[in-house]
This record gives structure tokens, C-alpha cells and sequence, in this order.
């Protein structure tokens, strides 16, 4: 039996010494405060409208995410090891995206077998030669990292297409510092709230070579029936832009503009939250509704930048994740900071018969898979879905990977019976542009069911305020 | 500012005043109905209430016949007919989250809150002795909404366009009002004067909310179709006449005149039906006859309202 | 050979148009080969189009324009001169990698069928051999016949009928060059086919990458390799990606498009 590391546990009845002040506090409160704590963050929640659609759910498909009181704290020093390596990872693969869509030196290098990127569906062809304004393609990335114990930390899996979640990382900050205000008053507590700011700036930081002036930045969401768009509309609100659906964007005379109430306006950086088959219906799916004709010419013209680039996808594909470790020695000449998750490839015959001899003690994810659905965890699965499970592996090996179940470390969390440890990981957001940031903390998930390994909020994850104190 | 935002705000407001002038259509329905003696004439009262708010047609599509459950259900929550008032919050509120960015704090939360309370809901819960409590419901949501929006938003082209939604919408209504019911309600020979007469021109003002108002400006208490008119129309005192509309219309945009820099055919067109009713004499237009002033001028605020969606780029 | 070379395509339409948005792959390369001596679109919005080149070597033109009453004519029209290299392409830009070119597509995937006819083709043989005896193979089992297919049959649904354009032609030969792992790409261009006749396309072929001699053009719809009487466009992955005319609008209700293609030999 692996042991759990605990956050907050630092072992004979004392905590760990990040999170003194949060165990002081915990003693503090009665069922009473929490009740109506959760009652009051509850409700600020559902007034601002935070909600997420649940996909197949039908009627008033808008839920909240439940949110946690207690934070998830890292002290300065941890902190400071685990950001050196999201920021190197971030950088190599930024470059493993430009070469991909130019000279393809690692593919040369055969460190990759080709076919793996060129057959891939995540590699977009019309990308190549593509130069972005300065050289980056994933502007915006979230890294979700699990932790096991005090100094091992794993990679579970870079998101470069649109990561999401930024807002509940926001909003639950508010929520702690409006809640409990005392708690920020005893310690530095790392801000987070400038992140719309650094996302602006990195957003005017990538405006084209031709633009200017004062860049005209706009978000373009899919609509309000996408199930992030509560989040669309806080970051436009956030940085002061225009939250644009694709019938408001046109292109003209080779450039792209707004409909506005009155001139047609220049948009010189576009962050799109659409993915990249719906972008242009004249490059992409030419069913696409909600995407822009033309605006991946004007792009390719270098008359407008897309956040992100299309055809990050590639960097993040479960496919390509085994090799990641490669990808940064190859781009930086550095060991990696950050460790993967040991990972089984389920295209190779070996690697497959031991995943199927080892079904009830792995994880078991689709390559194309996203948001929890279609894994399998060995652990806590039936015999029955396990077999299920193994006749659809065996049917598409190629479309699946497997890694051992890790520990994940817990928090302290409130449940019904009380506080109780519960399964996290952690989203930090890394911003690309003009230089690399890194938020402090990210989104904390939580898993709240007893045991549980899965944090995703569409599989009744919930979410708590991350700390980062500062010396 | 996007069209679309400029569509969203405009939309918003509009769907808000035809949910409240839907709740009160639906007060004095059902009043009628309760009414004794008017068993027989119940149906017709359900036809002109489905005729004033155009929804007539659409009811005809589902129902064969007219009956009292059916017309309520069909009026507050059929998802079928855009104008029930589900629908009406519903695409209030949708219009409201996609500009969401737009709207204050306050105005974004009273219509939030108004349609996660009227989600939880159920058409079978709506029982007859349920159905005044939900309608005065209603009617208190949208004024809450209306009175965020007063009270807290800057007076900017986002008001102005919300605005111009409230007014073309409650003038397109009270106009609609006044020419359904004003020739079922003409005087018959037989009626003039009885109870049945009396009872029914007052619901003719309920459904604006102007039956005490009426009393207190005329100082009448009798119901005179003349005066009736008039106060709907012309009475620049009573808050849902259309004149009355027609001057927050024209406040609208000529603010929003004053924030572009620039007037438009949608400003012309606004001015003009405003001072055709600011010189209107209700003899004139009784001679030239009520129902096609009425028509006019449902079509030219229809006009006014396309005229606005194409000056500012509605989608 | 000089040839002059007139493409029109013409819409009409029930309504007027609001809004149109329309990439043209309608610019001919230039490369040892092959040199334009005069060349010119005509199109609504071409005075602001926006023009770049792509990572496959190819000059793109977006045009747009709103508010059209009445029919819309895109017309490329000029003369190039071209010499005969035996479909060696020499000279040409493309900062594309050749791996990019394995890259199967929706219209190219191979299926066993067609991978077997590739084994077939390059068993014992060098690479230059097995792609043309690909391309006769190609021209032998699959009838040119216009209507059997349409813009969207796979490679291998042409194949397996027996029946296709040059448009298929060219997908089954990219399909089964790409399974033998030979970079092979989609081209589109002009044919001259006899004195001043006039057809209602435009024609296409493959160019695939021989060790040794670089990349060479293969017309399985004829059977032989490109000469002085072919000119070419654009290339790509597949017909989609280089189509001569992509386009979206609003308005426009009922759309009507019709094609002319006018190849012949110029006067020097």
C-alpha cells in the first residue's frame, strides 16, 4: 500500500510549516462558520453567474463547481523549484512547436519517429512556415502537476491548445479574501488578481510587426451555449477588451475587423477560445458557423495574431507526452526540471501486454481524450468495467496510454463528515510574450468523493484558492 | 461597442417589458374568466388576449380550441411560442450573459436570479389559485430589473440601447392593446351602460395598469372609449401611453446622437411619429378612424426598429 | 512553348450578395521550368486583396467585398512560357519539409487495397521505376470518366470503382506513394490539349520526391510526366487544400457556378 502524502500533515499532530497558519485557523472555526461560509461563497458564485455546462445535461445545464475554504498552500522555496521548471518546460516547448511547423530538426534528429507528428491530427499542415510574431505559438499554457510527496512532483499533462480555468483561480481568490480577510492579513499570500493584466500585456506583446499604436485585443468565444464561456466574458471584462463571436469579426480589404455600432474596427491580436477545426471555415471545417472566413490568411499574412497559434495541439497530444522529457533536453540542453509520469504506450505490442496484465493497478487514458471522460482507474473500477475497458483497449490499442496510479497528495477538505483529505492537483497558467510568466499557484482541483483520483470538474471535481507565501 | 452588444442590450430590454405586459394580459384574462355571466364570453376574452399579443397565430398551430388551461400554459410556458413568458426571460436573460460584460453587477444578478427562479418552476405546480401570486412574481422581477438599470448603469450607449428596447416594445404593445380590444369592447346597443359594459372597458386599462390612473385624471367614473383612447395615446402623463414612449424613444437617440456624434433616418423617422402624436387631436384620428392610426403606427415602430438595427449593425 | 491561358469562373445568384470571402490558388509558380511572362486576376475586391505566399511554395490571394447585385466573374488570365524537363521540378520554394508530404488526409488514406497496389509497384524496383509504373497502373485501372465522382470521393472509393477525374487520379497516386513512404503532393494547373480547345476545368496531377533527382511530376489521368504543354498552379496535400476558388458568403441565395478553361499555344 503507497503511502498518501498528506499537505498539511506534518506528522506527530503538527502541520507541515506552510500551512501553520491555515491549521491554526481550521481549529478556529466551528461547523457553523464553514456552513455558512460555504452557504456565502455559494451564492457569490451563482449571482455572477460562475457556472460551467456539464455536456449532456440537458435542461439548466449550468452548475456550479464546488469550492473548497481550505486553500492549498506552497511555501516560497517549493515554489520557486516547481516554477523554474514549468518556465523551462514552457520555453522548450514553445520551440518544439516552431520547429515542428519548419525544419523539423528533432524529427531529423530521431528523436521522434515522423509519423507520429506528420500523421497526427493535433499537427495542423497549414501551419507550416507559419512565423508568428515573436516565434510564439502557445502563448497561454496550463500545466496540471500532481504531487506525491514533500519533493516529487510529476507532469500529468501540458494543455497548449485553450486551457481553461483561469477564472475560478480569480474568483476564488475573491471568495477566500472576501470570506475569511484575516487569513491574508497574518501572511503574504502571493497575489493572483493581476493576471488579467499580465494576460493583456502579453496579448498587446504579440500584436503583428505592422500594427500601430495601442493593439486592438479582442476574445473570441464560441457563444454563450460554450461551457466555458462565463469564463470568456470575466477575462474580457477583466482586461477591458471586446468579447467577440465569430459574426462580429470579418475580413476586408485583407485585414480583419469588428462590427462595431458604428466604423468597422482594426483587431490586431484575437485570444480564441474556438477550437482550430471551427476557426475558419475556409481553412478548417468548412461547416463551421462560429468561426471567421478568412482569418487564417490575414493570419498567415501576419496581419493579426491568434492566441494561441493553431496547431499547439501537437505539443500536448498523449501521444507525443512520452517524448516531452526528450523535447526539453533537445531545445534547452538541460536536464528536465520537472519529471513526466512514467507512461506506457499502448501502440507498442510490449508495452500493451503489460498494461493489460496490470489493468486493475493503472490509469488508463484515450490519446484524443480530454475532461476525465473515457479513462479507466484500475484502483477504484469494478471488475466488470475493467473488463469492459480491456475489450475496447484491445480493439484500439494505438488510442490509448497507460500510467501506474499515482498517490496523489491531499488536502485537508470539508465534506459532509467533516474535514477530511481529499485527492488534488494543480493547474499553474503560464503566459508567453514579450517574457514568461507564471501565475503563483494556478487552480487548485480537488477530488470529493472519498478516494477518488478524478479532479475534473465534469466528474464532480470541485476547487480550492492556491497559495504561494512569500518570504 | 459591437452591434451585436448594441442587438443584446436593445433585446434584453425588450424581452423583459413583453414578459411584465404579458404578466398583466394575463391578470386580466384571468379575471374575465373568474368574472360570472361571462362563461360564454370567456373564449373571445382568450382570443383578443392572444390577438394583443400576436400570439394568436401561434397558439392556433397547437390548440384547436381555446380553453382557459391551455391559453395560460401556452402564454407563460411553452417554449414553442417566443413571447411566452419563459421564452420572454429566458432570451432576456441569454441576451443579458452574452453581454454580460455590458451590464452592472445589479442588472446582471436581478435577471440571473429571476430566471434561476423561474427555471425551478413546473407547469403542473401552476394551479388557478397559484396563478396571481406567480403574475405579481413576475411583474416585481422586471421592475427590479428596470429599477437596476435605472439606478445603477452609466448613462452610455449601453443604456440608450436598452432603452430604445423598453419603449418600442411597451409602445408596440399598448397600441396593440388598444386595437384588439377597443372594437371587440365597442359599444352594443344592448350593453351601454350595464355592469358587463362597465367591467370590461375596465380591463382595457388594467391590462396597462391605468384603471385607477385613468379615475384620478378624468375624475370620471364612467369609462368613455373617447377618453380611454386618449389617455393611451396622447397623455404624455400616463407612463405606458405612446407619446409617453416616444419621448424616452427620442431621449434614446438623441443620446445616442450625442455619443456618436451623428444622426441617422432612424432619428428622422422617430422624430416625425413623435410629433404626429405631440400635434395629435383625437378627433382627427377618430374621424380618420382608430384602427388604421393604430396600424400605422405599429408599423411604423416596427420601422423604426429595423431602421435602428441596420444604422447600428445589429447582427 | 509559350502558352496563354484565359480561367474563368462565373456565379450568379437568386440574391444579392452581402458579404463574400474567396481564397484563389489561381497564381501560376515560377521556377526553372516554368516562367510567367504576364499574368493578371481580375475578381471584385482584387485591387485590396491580400496576397503571401504559403509554406508550400503557393501565391494566395483573399479577396473580399459586400453588397453585389447581379453575377460575380473571377477571371486569371495570361502566358507562360514553359520548357520540357521530363517533370523534374527544379528551382521552386517551398519551405515546407518533405516528411510533410507523407501526410495522408481524409481524401488520401490508404486502405489495404490501395497499399497492395503500392507494394506491387515498388517491389524490386527503384523508387523512380515503381512511381512510374504507379502512375501506368493508375491510368490502366482507373477510366477517366467524368460524373462517376464528385469533389469529396476518397482515393480509395475511386479506386475501388474503377471510375474517376484527374482530381482522383492524383489522390489514388498520392495514397499509394505516400504508403510506400515516398513524399508525394497534390498539383494543380493547365493542360494545352490541342489547338485552342476550350474545357470546363482546370487540370491536376502529383509531383512525388525521387532520391537523388528531387521532385518529379506524374499525370496518372494521361499516364506520363508533365511537359512543356502543362503549367502549373498551386500544390498541396490534396484537391481541397489547393482548390483554385474557396469561398464563404452571405446573401447569395442559390448559387450557380459555371467554369472555362481556354489553354492554347501563344504566338511567339
Amino acid at each position: 500500500m503507497t503511502v498518501v502524502f498528506n499537505e498539511m500533515d506534518g506528522g506527530g499532530g503538527t502541520p507541515r510549516e506552510p500551512y501553520a497558519q491555515v491549521a491554526d485557523w481550521l481549529k478556529t472555526l466551528s461547523r457553523a462558520d464553514v456552513d455558512r461560509a460555504l452557504r456565502e461563497a455559494e451564492a457569490i458564485f451563482r449571482r455572477q453567474g460562475i457556472t460551467f455546462a456539464v455536456y449532456g445535461d440537458d435542461e439548466a445545464a449550468e452548475r456550479l463547481i464546488p469550492f473548497d475554504i481550505i486553500p492549498r498552500v506552497f511555501a516560497a522555496a517549493e515554489w520557486r523549484k516547481l516554477s523554474a521548471g514549468i518556465e523551462q518546460r514552457v520555453r522548450a516547448l514553445n520551440a518544439f512547436i516552431h520547429d515542428l511547423y519548419h525544419r523539423q530538426d528533432i524529427l531529423r534528429a530521431g528523436k521522434i519517429p515522423h509519423e507520429f507528428i506528420i500523421q497526427n491530427e493535433a499537427f495542423v499542415p497549414e501551419m507550416v512556415g507559419v512565423m508568428p510574431a515573436r516565434g510564439i505559438y502557445a502563448h497561454i499554457i496550463g500545466i496540471d502537476i500532481v504531487r506525491v510527496a514533500a519533493n516529487e512532483f510529476y507532469v500529468l499533462e501540458d494543455n497548449c491548445r485553450t486551457p481553461s480555468g483561469v477564472s475560478y483561480m480569480l474568483e476564488d481568490r475573491e471568495a477566500m479574501m472576501y470570506l475569511f480577510p484575516e487569513l491574508f492579513a497574518q501572511q503574504r499570500v502571493a497575489p493572483v488578481e493581476n493576471y488579467p493584466a499580465m494576460l493583456r500585456q502579453t496579448l498587446e506583446s504579440v500584436a503583428p510587426a505592422g500594427c500601430n499604436g495601442e493593439p486592438t485585443v479582442v476574445i473570441l468565444t464560441p457563444g454563450i451555449h460554450n461551457s466555458a464561456f462565463f469564463e470568456h466574458a470575466f477575462l474580457a471584462d477583466e482586461m477591458g477588451v471586446e468579447l467577440c463571436e465569430g459574426g462580429d469579426l470579418f475580413v476586408d480589404g485583407g485585414y480583419l475587423y469588428m462590427r462595431t455600432t458604428q466604423a468597422p474596427k482594426r483587431v490586431d491580436v484575437v485570444y480564441r477560445r474556438i477550437d482550430d477545426a471551427y476557426l475558419d471555415p475556409l481553412t478548417f471545417r468548412h461547416d463551421s458557423a462560429i468561426g471567421v472566413p478568412g482569418i487564417f490568411d490575414v493570419y498567415r499574412a501576419g496581419r493579426v495574431t491568434l492566441v494561441n497559434a493553431p496547431g499547439t495541439g501537437i505539443a500536448d497530444d498523449k501521444s507525443i507526452y512520452t517524448y516531452i522529457p526528450d523535447v526539453i533536453e533537445f531545445y534547452t540542453g538541460e536536464k528536465p526540471l520537472l519529471k513526466n509520469v512514467p507512461t506506457w504506450r499502448c501502440s507498442d505490442p510490449q508495452q500493451l501486454a503489460y498494461v493489460l496484465d496490470h489493468l486493475p493497478e493503472l490509469v488508463v487514458k484515450e490519446v484524443h481524450g480530454s475532461g476525465g471522460y473515457g479513462m479507466l482507474v484500475g484502483p477504484t473500477s469494478t471488475k466488470k468495467e475493467i473488463e469492459a475497458f480491456r475489450a475496447r483497449l484491445k480493439a484500439r490499442p494505438r488510442n490509448y496510454i497507460a500510467q501506474p496510479t499515482l498517490a496523489l497528495s491531499t488536502v485537508p477538505t470539508f465534506t459532509k463528515s467533516g474535514v477530511a483529505p481529499r485527492h488534488v492537483d494543480l493547474r499553474p497558467f503560464v503566459l508567453s510574450g514579450d517574457k514568461v510568466r507564471v501565475t503563483p499557484g494556478g487552480l487548485t482541483r480537488v477530488a470529493l468523493k472519498k478516494g477518488s483520483l478524478v479532479v475534473n470538474s465534469s466528474q464532480g471535481g470541485g476547487t480550492k484558492d492556491t497559495w504561494v507565501l512569500e518570504d | 461597442m459591437l452591434g451585436r452588444t448594441a442587438s443584446s442590450l436593445y433585446w434584453m430590454s425588450r424581452y423583459m417589458e413583453r414578459a411584465e405586459n404579458m404578466a398583466r394580459l394575463l391578470e386580466v384574462g384571468y379575471r374575465i374568466s373568474l368574472m360570472p355571466g361571462a362563461i360564454e364570453g370567456h373564449r373571445d376574452e382568450w382570443r383578443s388576449t392572444l390577438q394583443s399579443c400576436a400570439c394568436d397565430h401561434g397558439y392556433a398551430q397547437k390548440h384547436d380550441e381555446i380553453a382557459t388551461a391551455k391559453v395560460i400554459d401556452f402564454l407563460i410556458f411553452d417554449e414553442d411560442n417566443p413571447s411566452s413568458i419563459r421564452s420572454c426571460i429566458k432570451t432576456a436573460r441569454n441576451n443579458g450573459r452574452a453581454v454580460r460584460t455590458a451590464l452592472t453587477r445589479d442588472v446582471w444578478e436581478s435577471i440571473n436570479a429571476t430566471w434561476n427562479e423561474l427555471a425551478q418552476v413546473k407547469p403542473s405546480s401552476m394551479t388557478a389559485d397559484r396563478l396571481p401570486v406567480f403574475l405579481e412574481w413576475v411583474k416585481q422581477r422586471v421592475m427590479s430589473f428596470r429599477g437596476a438599470l435605472l439606478g445603477t448603469m452609466l448613462r452610455n450607449d449601453t443604456y440608450h440601447f436598452s432603452q430604445l428596447g423598453n419603449f418600442i416594445e411597451r409602445a408596440d404593445n399598448t397600441a396593440r392593446i388598444l386595437d384588439v380590444k377597443y372594437f371587440i369592447l365597442l359599444p352594443k346597443a344592448t350593453d351601454v351602460g350595464s355592469d358587463i359594459d362597465m367591467q370590461q372597458w375596465a380591463q382595457i386599462l388594467r391590462s396597462v395598469s391605468g384603471h385607477r390612473s385613468y379615475r384620478w385624471f378624468y375624475r370620471d367614473s364612467h369609462y368613455r372609449p373617447w377618453l380611454i383612447s386618449e389617455f393611451l395615446i396622447l397623455r404624455e402623463e400616463m407612463p405606458r401611453s405612446l407619446i409617453f414612449s416616444y419621448g424616452w424613444i427620442n431621449r434614446g437617440l438623441q443620446g445616442l446622437a450625442d455619443h456618436y456624434g451623428a444622426t441617422y433616418e432612424c432619428h428622422r423617422q422617430a422624430s416625425e411619429t413623435h410629433e404626429r402624436l405631440r400635434t395629435g387631436r383625437m378627433e382627427n384620428i377618430f374621424q380618420s378612424g382608430l384602427h388604421e392610426f393604430l396600424q400605422d403606427f405599429i408599423n411604423a415602430n416596427t420601422r423604426l426598429s429595423q431602421s435602428i438595427a441596420t444604422t447600428y449593425n445589429f447582427p | 512553348m509559350r502558352l496563354a491561358i484565359r480561367h474563368e469562373t462565373h456565379y450568379d445568384y437568386d440574391t444579392p450578395l452581402a458579404y463574400s470571402a474567396q481564397r484563389l490558388h489561381l497564381w501560376p509558380a515560377d521556377y526553372t521550368a516554368q516562367k510567367t511572362v504576364s499574368w493578371s486576376i481580375s475578381a471584385p475586391g482584387f485591387d485590396r486583396a491580400l496576397a503571401y505566399t504559403d509554406g508550400f511554395g503557393n501565391r494566395v490571394h483573399m479577396v473580399t467585398f459586400d453588397n453585389i447585385v447581379g453575377p460575380v466573374s473571377i477571371v486569371a488570365e495570361g502566358v507562360v512560357d514553359v520548357t520540357d524537363t521530363a517533370g523534374v521540378v527544379k528551382g521552386l520554394v517551398c519551405a515546407a519539409p518533405d516528411a510533410v508530404f507523407l501526410r495522408q488526409t481524409r481524401p488520401t488514406t490508404a486502405t489495404a487495397l490501395l497499399r497492395t497496389l503500392a507494394e506491387k509497384q515498388f517491389a524490386g524496383r527503384s523508387a523512380l521505376e515503381g512511381l512510374h509504373s504507379l502512375m501506368t497502373e493508375i491510368h490502366a485501372r482507373v477510366a477517366y470518366e467524368i460524373g462517376a465522382t464528385h469533389a469529396h470521393t476518397t482515393a480509395a472509393e475511386a479506386f475501388a470503382d474503377g471510375r474517376g477525374v484527374c482530381q482522383d487520379h492524383a489522390h489514388i497516386f498520392l495514397a499509394a506513394a505516400r504508403s510506400a513512404g515516398i513524399p508525394a503532393r497534390y498539383v494543380t494547373g493547365y493542360l494545352v490539349t490541342g489547338m485552342g480547345a476550350s474545357s470546363t476545368a482546370a487540370h491536376a496531377w502529383a509531383e512525388a520526391l525521387v532520391p537523388d533527382l528531387g521532385w518529379v511530376g506524374f499525370d496518372p489521368a494521361n499516364a506520363k510526366s508533365p511537359t512543356d504543354n502543362y503549367v502549373r498552379v498551386a500544390a498541396g496535400l490534396d484537391a481541397a487544400g489547393v482548390a483554385p476558388i474557396r469561398g464563404s458568403r452571405r446573401g447569395g441565395d442559390a448559387e450557380r457556378m459555371r467554369v472555362e478553361v481556354r489553354v492554347e499555344i501563344a504566338q511567339q
